[in-house]
């Protein structure tokens, strides 16, 4: 191989169709457990059992095929996905796409079975991880002092804080009053759609465009004593840290309102700066994010919450306590906001979440910190040298990623963001993360090279880009009509907004084409 | 603090690997980096305190295998826990595709570089269709609660309406997670939730009350089949006519692995229908399984209100090629921030799949199979139990689930279920304080995996205890 450069690759193509097409009338993929003959005559036919009106009329129009034709089916599905582990998933910033340890799948494994209503003494190891990994771990990393792993992705901790602040304003009485939540325009849009859904009007706060850091003038003059709260995150999607974000808090807590800490991008921090000491009273951390938890095609996931003394009682039940030398689940919770999800959330996610910190401990802990961080310095000393590719906002320091902009390369060759994002895939590079919206920074693109990736990794992965921007100024056209080495070409008709034509389902689609 | 010299999951431990790396940044260590980002003031400034790590993969796995050595689970005892969360066979495909690495560390990729992430999550889309007779479905949601809360939310949206009705059975816990989703900070912005009581004889939804309750303002009602108390609802096709003439939504509540056998609401006309995809292929890791799911009839009106990614089918520049796409995203809060319909985020696609492969596995005539199974061991189960002296089964049209009654044996069901454990046996969960009009009970589920001498060791047990 020839050093650096990009490799030869091709995706699979196996042109499969969908499984609904694959359907041969009278196969099975699996049979159920036959009911004992007793059982049959003492209860007679199941349909006796239904009442008439409430029988299925037509059969299900699965697919009736053969236990190897679905293996290989979903088998040939998996292959033409690049996913993760295949690749070096550098590209996919605020995300932290790190290695997933394989024994925390055993382990995880050993709980298939575990019902959640089972009597919690048949679940002790269990809720000790749970407790521990909570009061143990997170308790350290974030300075927070109770915990929940109810739940189930960032999004939904993002909500359930949202809903915890509603209680506590609502039991002081001062919910009427206070209805604004302010956040900024580079936290995650959760941080700005949690607090609406819940009810609160938002103030969303601009970056100084010459800096790029969180302007706290506007902060200043968006606090009142109509603010219910603040949801930022921190460092903020451009990489950049805020670095009076303890003034911002004080700010919030002087006019009456809390604080919640959106942590996806803590990677870079853990055991370096915490929730505690920047002044936040609420947060959570990205299980399948920061803590190594697979991503599963997007999700099962967990938001693990953490909240300061003040704010325990209003946590969703149950929470795991320790009590008399057992683990219990306490529902007695008189002001707890209840359920943000059924049973205790995905606690396969909280056991490989506590797995991956016994494996790490400390020292690896704020090694694997210290290492994204040096990466990403890493990277981007690489990426400034790569024609058409620049970075915004005069701040220089950026911790665990940097959103870059590829609006020069646009300008001079016509190639922007969406063109390289295909062609990065004929070197068997993942797609990489643009930006949340609106874009504020034009042609976005934000990679994260956490501490999974090796210096190896990080030099390839640029050298991709280096050559899809020598592509882009010699022959723009090979760069546009990408991909050439997917498992597809590129999309000709975009019907994802039209009634008559968008299909969701592939009876839609048969309908809307005429063939059903 | 015990300082291994290189982590095996961080190859860029290696310190001459590190410190080359700083010279190229020209930094000396890390500290100095961190000190030009962060303010003196917030650095913490001692390590963590924390458990020395288990660097060896096998110290690792001792120990947190020490930790769970002495958890049972439903293989070791024998199970009648369900309640939301039920332990249904998994076929073994279902792992095989789950584990696949492709699938289960996958995130956000395109459909250029993921197409058959894309393609199996269509896939579950179209499957969920196809089981509940409806046109629209989305990416899966957190779990049964949730998706329920968004049905609602979006009935809201389309009526412009403030009022649901829900049944009176509904899972406290459901219905705590839907109160979450409906409550506002500004109240007048909130939803409203009616209960709808239910019929004592029949455990069904009593729809003379329904009748009382349902109004012009009523946004939608929200019913389940079958319900949380396992109860069959026989009168499906008349709550959604009677919610329509309101110009209310119909939302239905279902449990797919029951839809083999059971009316879909597609057939009874529900506009929206959720549910619970757990049933269909995943394991329960102690809740952790769950899966919620939604679909709709193929309308603007339906469509544009889901706070769900969606898929759509599309072709590409190649004949006869499939790509996919997102149908109209700009809808989701990933654009549109605080104006969007709700909010979305990871939620559960590594489960969507595994459903797909289940659904696939099982065809019409697994889903059949398996549903009248359920039946007739649920029904064989409760006569057994009936034939034990001072037990009771109050309904009797239900699926896989059912309530026992224990007060003519003047015991808790705490007590019974402690009497169980001891022999083994996980009893009906204890609805007896979610439901005091119905006495001591517990809620009995049956599955595919119990034969009949588990539901005679049961009785049997039952009777020694009582």
């Amino acid at each position: 191989m020839d050093g650096d450069a990009p490799r030869r690759y091709h995706a699979p193509v196996w042109s499969e169709p969908l499984i609904l097409e694959l359907t041969s009338p009278g196969e099975r993929g699996i049979v159920t457990p036959a009911v004992d003959e007793e059982i049959r005559k003492a209860v007679g036919d199941a349909s006796s059992l239904v009442p008439a009106s409430a029988r299925r009329r037509r059969s299900p129009g699965l697919p009736e095929l053969s236990q190897a034709q679905v293996l290989r089916h979903y088998l040939r599905l998996s292959q033409m996905t690049l996913g993760m582990e295949l690749d070096i998933d550098i590209g996919v910033g605020t995300c932290t796409m790190k290695y997933s340890p394989k024994v925390n799948e055993r382990l995880v494994a050993g709980m298939a079975d575990v019902h959640p209503l089972q009597d919690e003494e048949t679940m002790q190891g269990l809720l000790e991880i749970i407790y521990k990994f909570g009061d143990v771990f997170l308790r350290e990393i974030s300075g927070m002092d109770a915990f929940s792993f109810q739940p189930p992705g960032g999004s939904a901790a993002a909500y359930n804080n949202a809903v915890i602040m509603r209680k506590y304003h609502e039991v002081n009485g001062e919910l009427a009053q206070r209805n604004e939540i302010i956040t900024t325009i580079f936290s995650h849009p959760c941080d700005a759609a949690c607090p609406a859904t819940a009810g609160f009007n938002l103030v969303t706060i601009y970056p100084d465009p010459e800096t790029g850091l969180p302007d706290t003038e506007a902060l200043k003059a968006a606090v009142s004593e109509r603010t219910a709260g603040m949801f930022i995150t921190n460092p903020e999607d451009t990489g950049i840290f805020n670095p009076e974000i303890d003034e911002w808090t004080k700010m919030v807590h002087e006019v009456g309102g809390l604080c919640s800490y959106d942590q996806a991008n803590a990677n870079a921090i853990m055991g370096v700066t915490r929730a505690r000491e920047a002044g936040f009273d609420m947060c959570f951390f990205n299980l399948h994010k920061t803590f190594s938890s697979p991503h599963g095609s997007s999700g099962p996931g967990c938001g693990g919450v953490g909240v300061v003394k003040e704010l325990e009682e209003f946590l969703p039940v149950p929470v795991v306590v320790h009590r008399d030398g057992k683990y219990h689940l306490d529902f007695d919770r008189p002001n707890s906001i209840g359920r943000i999800r059924d049973f205790m959330g995905n606690v396969q996610v909280v056991l490989r979440s506590y797995a991956w910190c016994m494996a790490m401990g400390a020292w690896g802990l704020r090694e694997a910190a210290e290492v994204s961080m040096i990466n990403n310095q890493y990277l981007e000393k690489k990426l400034l040298e790569v024609r058409g590719v620049t970075k915004p906002y005069s701040t220089e320091g950026r911790i665990d990623q940097t959103r870059w902009s590829l609006e020069k390369m646009k300008e001079e060759t016509g190639v922007g963001v969406g063109d390289l994002n295909r062609r990065v895939i004929d070197y068997g590079i993942q797609s990489f993360f643009t930006s949340h919206h609106p874009w504020i920074v034009a042609e976005p693109f934000t990679p994260e090279p956490c501490e999974t990736y090796s210096k190896a990794d990080i030099d390839y992965w640029v050298s991709v880009v280096q050559r899809v921007s020598d592509e882009a100024y010699s022959d723009p056209e090979l760069v546009r009509s990408a991909p050439h080495n997917a498992a597809i070409h590129k999309i000709k008709s975009t019907p994802f907004d039209d009634p008559d034509r968008w299909a969701m389902t592939w009876r839609a689609y048969l309908k809307k084409r005429g063939k059903r | 603090m015990k300082k291994p010299n290189v982590h095996p999951y961080i190859p860029n431990s290696v310190p001459e690997v590190k410190e080359e790396m700083l010279r190229e940044v020209g930094a000396r260590d890390a500290d100095e980096l961190y000190r030009q980002m962060i303010p003196e003031r917030l650095l913490l400034k001692s390590p963590m305190d924390l458990p020395d790590p288990l660097t060896s993969e096998l110290d690792l796995r001792r120990h947190v295998e020490g930790l769970m050595a002495g958890d049972g689970s439903c293989s070791e005892y024998l199970s009648f826990l369900g309640g939301g969360c039920w332990n249904h066979y998994v076929p073994e495909v279902c792992d095989v595709i789950a584990s696949r690495s492709e699938f289960l560390t996958a995130y956000a990729g395109g459909v250029y570089s993921d197409l058959g992430r894309y393609q199996a999550i269509y896939e579950f889309q179209s499957l969920i269709g196809e089981l509940v007779d409806m046109d629209v479905s989305c990416i899966p949601t957190y779990d049964w609660g949730a998706a329920a809360g968004n049905a609602v939310r979006m009935a809201s949206r389309i009526t412009g309406r403030k009022e649901i009705l829900v049944p009176k059975t509904i899972s406290p816990a459901r219905l705590s997670i839907i109160s979450n989703f409906c409550d506002s900070a500004n109240k007048p912005d909130g939803i409203i939730i009616k209960s709808v009581g239910y019929d004592r004889e029949t455990g069904a939804l009593d729809l003379g009350d329904l009748e009382d309750k349902i109004s012009d303002s009523t946004a939608g009602i929200y019913f389940e089949n079958p319900s949380y108390l396992g109860v069959i609802e026989p009168r499906c096709e008349e709550i959604t006519g009677m919610t329509h003439d309101h110009g209310a939504i119909a939302v239905a509540g279902v449990d797919p692995i029951s839809l083999g056998v059971l009316s879909p609401p597609g057939e009874y006309d529900a506009d929206i229908c959720c549910g619970e995809a757990q049933p269909l292929g995943i394991h329960m890791y102690a809740g952790g399984g769950s899966c919620g799911f939604l679909a709709s009839k193929d309308e603007e009106r339906f469509v544009g209100e889901y706070p769900a990614r969606m898929l759509s089918i599309t072709d590409t520049e190649v004949e006869g090629e499939y790509a996919y796409g997102q149908v109209r995203y700009e809808r989701t809060s990933y654009i549109a921030r605080e104006s969007a319909k709700d909010w979305v985020g990871t939620t559960t696609g590594l489960w969507a799949i595994v459903s797909a492969v289940y659904m696939s596995l099982m065809g019409p005539r697994g889903m059949r199979e398996l549903g009248e199974g359920l039946l007739q061991r649920s029904h064989y189960a409760a006569r057994l139990l009936e034939e034990v002296e001072g037990v009771s089964v109050p309904f009797r049209a239900f699926f896989k689930e059912f309530p026992v009654n224990f007060d003519a044996a003047g015991v808790k069901v705490s007590e019974v279920n402690s009497r169980l454990l001891e022999e083994g046996i996980f009893g009906g969960q204890d609805v007896s304080e979610e439901f005091p009009e119905l006495g001591q009970c517990g809620l009995y589920c049956v599955t595919e995996k119990h034969t009949k001498a588990d539901l005679q060791r049961l009785a049997d047990t039952l009777r020694e205890a009582l």
